[in-house]
């Protein structure tokens, strides 16, 4: 059955029709080519699909495109700003926190989840690491996508 | 040091695609009229096929076709070949069996793969697919590894007797024999190293496509080397000349070995896109990746030390069987053999080792090198066997390694085992981590946990590993059926902007920058003017690919050649336009200048004049500047270091945390330290989940592979590990032009003994021996309830 949605995806209205079982993260990279956001696995443990709704992330893989109605929707495209890269995106580079990438996109949307949660405090490895449990990275060892979360939260809490 | 050359930890060039999401990545290219591949896949680990029926799959709404292994048969596609023989004692081959793309009459292992149906969209195929109907006779599997070769159990292969693909040697058991009957003391071990799945982030994908008009072929694929792939399908399955079939591999997202080998999915989609005259696609899915990508490790082994009354290391005896899986995949028979009972000597003066390897088919997924490939269990054996002898001696565990350790002076140092070690200094990276671990301090921190209720212990691992693999003559001696050499080009562009061409493949390690370095660092031309290309047959020379830490050793020694030949080229222009003699022309930071004047010409003005050539010596000289190099490596490069961990167990749960990591590393010259601390903490990861988490497991019984999905294979997660202290030492490589040794694999090759050594010392106040990995809480809590029984 053919299903449709309208939803906002990186600050653009989209109008959308997919058959009714097609997953946000198939619509995302199908549909709208937005490949930035990928796909590891196919039981909700790795975090690579990661995305925006409504400000809080979310894995895109276990959510249908129709549940998006009406949401807004930002992926890894949609964070730079007049190509500045995101202050995450940033920290990401200066800390070397990714080899790959492809876990990245997932990452750096979670990251930001972790600072948005946290507005305000001075974050610790310890809650970093607790919190991006959700997230699977076999490249790096997660030292320096640690380091690089801690070192976005200070200039986005300066922001 | 040139600005941003080597030694400078800039950035990668990289990043800002991969950051922004536009990275390319194989299931992110699509083709115009692509059709998508759904794979049927043998739910049995066993059984006979007795038919194949795929009329409801193309009845399915949206089935474009669908394929079997006869359908293949009919068109004489060949079998996935092996590309690497292995000579028995007896001096017979290996027993090979074929290994077909497609399983028409017999399936070896859940996930061994029966047909292919195309459809106009990814969920039809996958529907389509399950309409496909298999008739099995099911057989009973062989599982286990040790027992796969007893009398009696199912036969995988009717061309391998007892399940044994090979039995092979190395060493002189005479000698050893001879040092066992003298021996003071003798430390005995038997150890599983455990089977492992690679978990690339990134599933393989492919995609195919076939122009009727010329006769070409394009295969994207997430490999790691796309060269080979060419030539094995090309030459061996599909039988295409290699002039009509591109390769190439975007960017990749992981591979750590298994993106390595050729695999049936890529002959598939290539195949079947002639057929249906248009583009096939096929990714994994996770669940597919696990019965489909090869596995690694899962030895079984018995080791033994013989030593004198000091401590020092008389002769070491290993027997080991090797479970190969249910064929031969594309290096198998090369892991469990030179690249790993080779390294048996460690970075000990052993004087005589003998090593036996039984090598089995099992109806397991094939098995294949991953991250370190021989080498972690090679170092896992020797490294846990040395704490034992550490215990026997009754000696400290870093006091047994000094004595023991091949002494600076001693390179080259040849081994019982065939190599030759070319440089390092083990004693130098041992105390290293010593006093940054604080290895002295260890029994106060052991007390205070003691008083939260906690144990804890500390564990060394000293590690070598052979890289850079490896001169093609011996290589060939040794039954590769490939070279080993690796290929560059470097085109300067007439604005005096470079482009690299290199064989190696990157899959995160960062060959954009730190090839990009090395340009910087030998002609002189900034980073951001150099750009780096890899991954497509029908742009680069040739190339090996990116595995056994090779790129820079053996990839970037190509570059450092091709760049010595641009220099050359370089000073005959700037002769001729400076009007002195070539002789007197000398070559530094990017500038030509006639010695002793200040005549002088910038490497950008050279590869100007020699694209347009009105000033320039034609009668003697080509035009242009563009330079290709082929590096033959001339040894094995031999990174070394050492790794210290300490754990805290909680005895009431039986959780393992690793509590701190030191690793001291002598990579030889480091181009980019940033991106070498990376590759670094990766491996240690890669490692500890090894030690503590990650294992397939089969079922016994069925076959079944009970940890098929990242819900129930354990990898490790941020809040699994600690930070990690790094540091390196340098001995350079004598033998490669730039001195470097590699450093992708050393974190996995020490990790996991390193960090099973400090489990044992945790457990060892409570009389509990050798357990296995992975340390897991209901391991190490049935080996402290096991134990307390036993006391009660
Ligand atoms: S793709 Fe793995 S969690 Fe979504
Ligand atoms: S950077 Fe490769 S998986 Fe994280």
């Amino acid at each position: 059955m053919t299903v449709s949605f309208s939803m906002t995806v990186n600050g653009k209205p989209v109008k959308g029709e997919c058959e009714d079982r097609t997953l946000l993260v198939q619509y995302l990279r199908e549909h709208m080519g937005l490949t930035g956001t990928h796909v590891g696995c196919d039981t909700t443990q790795c975090g690579c699909c990661t995305v925006h709704i409504d400000g809080i992330p979310m894995k895109s893989c276990t959510m249908l495109a129709v549940s998006a109605d009406g949401c807004e929707v930002t992926t890894i495209e949609g964070l730079a700003k007049d190509g500045q890269l995101h202050p995450m995106q940033d920290a990401f580079r200066e800390n070397h926190g990714l080899q790959c990438g492809f876990c990245t996109p997932g990452m750096v949307m979670s990251a930001i989840g972790i600072v948005d949660r946290h507005r305000g405090e001075k974050l610790d490895e310890k809650t970093v690491r607790h919190e991006l449990e959700g997230n699977i990275c076999r490249c790096t060892g997660y030292h320096n996508i640690v380091k690089a979360v801690l070192a976005a939260s200070e200039v986005m809490n300066k922001a | 040091m040139a600005d941003g050359g080597i030694g400078a930890a800039i950035t990668r060039k990289e990043d800002r695609r991969f950051l922004a999401g536009r990275g390319t990545y194989t299931d992110d290219i699509n083709r115009p009229g692509q059709v998508y591949a759904a794979i049927v896949r043998s739910p049995h680990a066993h059984a006979r096929v007795k038919s194949v029926d795929v009329s409801q799959a193309l009845a399915f709404p949206g089935a474009v076709a669908a394929f079997t292994g006869a359908d293949m048969a009919a068109d004489g596609v060949g079998g996935l070949p092996c590309g690497w023989g292995i000579t028995q004692i007896d001096g017979s081959p290996m027993a090979e069996p074929p290994h077909p793309v497609l399983q028409a009459e017999r399936v070896r292992h859940v996930g061994d793969p029966i047909a292919v149906v195309l459809a106009e969209t990814r969920n039809g195929a996958r529907d389509a697919a399950e309409k496909v109907a298999v008739e099995y006779e099911v057989l009973d599997p062989v599982i286990d590894t040790a027992r796969a070769d007893a009398d009696g159990a199912p036969r995988v292969h009717d061309e391998a007797r007892n399940n044994i693909c090979f039995d092979w040697q190395i060493g002189d058991a005479g000698p050893v024999d001879a040092a066992f009957a003298k021996a003071d003391k003798v430390a005995t071990l038997n150890l599983i190293n455990t089977r492992m799945a690679t978990c690339a982030m990134e599933p393989r994908a492919a995609v195919a496509e076939y122009e009727s008009g010329t006769g070409h072929y394009t295969l994207y694929t997430s490999s790691q080397n796309p060269h080979v792939i060419r030539l094995l399908l090309g030459a061996f399955v599909l039988n295409i000349p290699e002039h009509k079939l591109r390769v190439v591999s975007p960017d990749v997202g992981g591979g750590f070995g298994s993106k390595i080998f050729h695999y049936a999915e890529e002959a598939i989609v290539t195949w079947a896109a002639a057929k249906v005259g248009r583009p096939v696609k096929w990714t994994a899915e996770r669940a597919e990746s696990f019965v489909s990508d090869a596995q690694g490790r899962d030895h079984v082994s018995k080791a033994e030390l013989a030593m004198d009354g000091d401590g020092r290391f008389l002769a070491l005896r290993v027997s080991t069987h090797a479970n190969l899986g249910a064929y031969l995949s594309s290096f198998a028979p090369l892991v469990p053999t030179y690249l790993y009972a080779t390294l048996l000597a460690g970075q000990y003066a052993t004087p005589a080792i003998h090593a036996t390897v039984r090598a089995v088919f099992t109806n397991t997924v094939p098995v294949d090198a991953l991250r370190g490939a021989g080498r972690p269990e090679a170092t896992y054996l020797i490294e846990r066997l040395v704490d034992e002898a550490a215990s026997v001696a009754g000696l400290d565990p870093a006091e047994i390694r000094r004595r023991n350790l091949v002494p600076p002076d001693a390179f080259p140092y040849q081994t019982p085992v065939a190599l030759a070690y070319d440089s390092g200094n083990y004693a130098e990276t041992l105390d290293a981590a010593l006093k940054d671990g604080d290895y002295a301090g260890f029994e106060t921190r052991r007390a205070d946990a003691k008083a939260r209720g906690k144990l804890r212990g500390i564990g060394l691992a000293a590690y070598i590993e052979a890289c850079g693999a490896a001169p093609s003559a011996i290589a060939g001696q040794l039954g590769a059926r490939a070279g080993l050499y690796e290929s560059a080009e470097v085109r300067f562009h007439p604005t005096g902007t470079v482009t690299v061409f290199t064989g190696s493949q990157s899959q995160g390690q960062g060959h954009e920058t730190t090839f990009a370095q090395l340009i910087t660092e030998r002609l002189g031309v900034p980073v951001e003017n150099v750009e780096v290309i890899h991954g497509d047959t029908d742009r680069i020379p040739f190339g090996m690919g990116t595995y056994g830490s090779r790129s820079l050793a053996v990839g970037g020694s190509a570059i450092a050649r091709a760049t010595d030949k641009i220099v050359a080229k370089g000073k005959k222009i700037a002769a001729h336009i400076l009007e002195a003699s070539e002789d007197d022309i000398e070559f530094s930071a990017g500038t030509f200048s006639v010695a002793g004047t200040d005549r002088t010409l910038s490497i950008g003005e050279v590869a100007g004049a020699a694209y347009v050539p009105h000033n320039y010596p034609l009668d003697e000289l080509e035009p242009g500047l563009d330079e290709s190099a082929f590096y033959d490596p001339a040894n094995f490069t031999f990174p070394a270091g050492c790794q210290l961990c300490e754990v805290e167990i909680d005895p009431e749960t039986g959780t393992v945390e690793v509590v701190d990591f030191t690793a001291i590393d002598d990579f030889g010259r480091i181009v980019n330290p940033m991106i070498v601390d990376g590759q670094v903490h990766g491996g240690i990861a890669h490692g500890i989940g090894q030690a503590l988490f990650e294992n397939c497991v089969y079922d016994g019984a069925s076959g079944q592979l009970l940890t098929g999905s990242l819900n129930d294979y354990c990898m490790p997660r941020a809040d699994n590990l600690p930070s990690f202290r790094t540091d390196t030492r340098e001995t350079l490589c004598p033998h490669n032009p730039l001195g470097v040794k590699g450093c992708g694999e050393a974190g996995t090759i020490g990790g996991a003994a390193a960090v099973m050594n400090a489990v044992a010392d945790a457990l060892k106040p409570l009389g509990i021996g050798h357990i296995d990995m992975p340390a897991s809480p209901y391991h190490v809590w049935q080996a402290i309830h096991q134990s307390r029984n036993k006391t009660a």
